[in-house]
């Protein structure tokens, strides 16, 4: 059990609060990612 | 006999002995003599199966494989007639004879990995155990591959000039496209939800709660990128067989399918870190397997993401064909990984299953039966060609 984690609801705390700040994070991500894929010599 | 009918005669007694012949022929003698041996050995004499490895290669290539990489059939089928993407027309009759093909070819193999598969149909008529997933994929892949039968149907139907039927079944296909795109959203899932009993021997990195959802998005791009890399061999091998129309759409379904699966790879890859973000699994990353995990994970599902997206980008079609054939490596090393390399991950290695080399010829034996089947088709039926009888059809 990793340190500071004892119970399941300290442990989904932990999990699903991280969860949520990568989902965060990829649809930040997701907006560079399509301006990469459409930056081209023609949009497709 | 002249000279020049003998010359004609050595000639085309000499076309049969093609090396694709000789290949073919000679997997196909050992393929048979494998079905022998299996069907009067049973599966002791031909696999290294046991109580502790019940499923082996047969299940984990043949199946998982073979029904995600057929399923280009439902990700054309809806792009063209639900999502109304008319310019990757061409691409429907070929993708769903993939589809047809590969799950035929699933329902061939499951024919030697059951133990009797004479009970293969008591699911529907005996005991259908409705609680169970693989109830729900056995139904799913039974019913799907009817639907790809009547969606194929059209273009044998043609061949044959059964003109009134080919258009009653024509007139069916908004109707069948949405029972095919039903039923893969089912069982592609459920083929990940199998996974779901048992936490204890898939190794936590592959084992998620949301394995189902992993396993349909994956079929997603193993569809799409499918059917970009069977277009480039249909291309290489069956060009003299293709209209205008079909040649012409080429690098526009590169590019589109190419810039659809560098989208879908990406929300794939991201899923898959919530997975691991969601188990804590961080820590495993920093072992052997957590290596192999970031293999998969990097070299098969972020790179061909990127390796996509650049192509697209360029418009560098080349690109986007090579990257198929790695995304495709990618769904392959997946479903392997999930069913085989990462299942029983706790046994020592002299324990782990390990496929015997007539397993490995059994399976070769299926896609060699599923390449002849196709070749047979496209040589003779409209599969990349419109019919003559039917040019304004679409």
């Amino acid at each position: 059990m990793p340190e500071g984690i004892h119970t399941l609801q300290e442990f989904m705390l932990r999990t699903k609060g991280v969860v949520y700040i990568l989902a965060f994070a990829y649809l930040a991500g997701f907006i560079a990612f399509w301006r990469f894929l459409n930056q081209g010599k023609k949009r497709y | 006999m002249s000279e020049e009918a003998v010359a004609v005669a050595k000639h085309e007694k000499r076309s049969w002995l093609t090396p694709f012949n000789v290949v073919m022929g000679i997997i196909l003698l050992l393929g048979l003599i494998l079905t022998i041996r299996r069907f009067t050995g049973g599966l002791g004499s031909v696999t290294n199966l046991d109580d502790t490895s019940p499923w082996g290669i047969w299940v984990g290539f043949d199946l998982y494989c073979g029904v995600a990489l057929a399923a280009g059939g439902y990700v054309t089928a809806a792009s063209v007639e639900l999502f109304g993407l008319k310019k990757f027309h061409a691409a429907v009759r070929p993708a769903i004879l993939t589809g047809f093909l590969g799950y035929s070819l699933v329902g061939f193999a499951l024919l030697y990995d059951v133990g009797r598969p004479w009970r293969l149909p008591y699911p529907f008529v005996v005991s259908q155990g409705v609680t169970s997933v693989m109830f729900e994929v056995g139904a799913c892949v039974a019913l799907y591959l009817t639907v790809l039968f009547l969606e194929f149907s059209p273009a044998a139907l043609e061949w044959l000039g059964l003109k009134r039927l080919r258009n009653v079944l024509v007139k069916m296909t908004i109707g069948l496209t949405i029972m095919g795109v039903v039923l893969s959203t089912l069982h592609q899932s459920s083929l990940g939800a199998m996974m779901l009993i048992v936490p204890s021997k898939l190794h936590p990195l592959w084992y998620s709660p949301f394995i189902p959802i992993f396993f349909f998005i994956s079929s997603i791009v193993a569809g799409l990128s499918m059917v970009v890399f069977e277009a480039t061999l249909s291309h290489k091998y069956f060009s003299d067989k293709m209209d205008e129309e079909h040649a012409a759409s080429r690098d526009v379904v590169a590019l589109g399918f190419g810039k659809a699966a560098s989208m879908v790879l990406i929300g794939y890859f991201a899923i898959k870190v919530f997975g691991v973000a969601l188990g804590n699994h961080w820590d495993l990353l920093f072992t052997g397997w957590g290596a192999w995990f970031l293999v998969e994970m990097l070299g098969f599902v972020a790179l061909p993401a990127f390796l996509f997206a650049v192509g697209t980008r360029d418009r560098n079609v080349k690109l986007i064909r090579a990257t198929a054939l790695l995304s495709v490596l990618g769904i392959v090393l997946n479903r392997l990984n999930v069913t085989l390399i990462a299942f029983n991950w706790t046994l020592p290695l002299h324990e782990k299953y390990i496929p015997n080399i007539q397993e490995i010829g059994v399976s070769v034996f299926v896609v060699a039966c599923g390449i002849i089947a196709f070749r047979f088709i496209v040589t003779r039926m409209p599969i990349f060609y419109e019919h003559p009888d039917y040019k304004e059809a679409h």
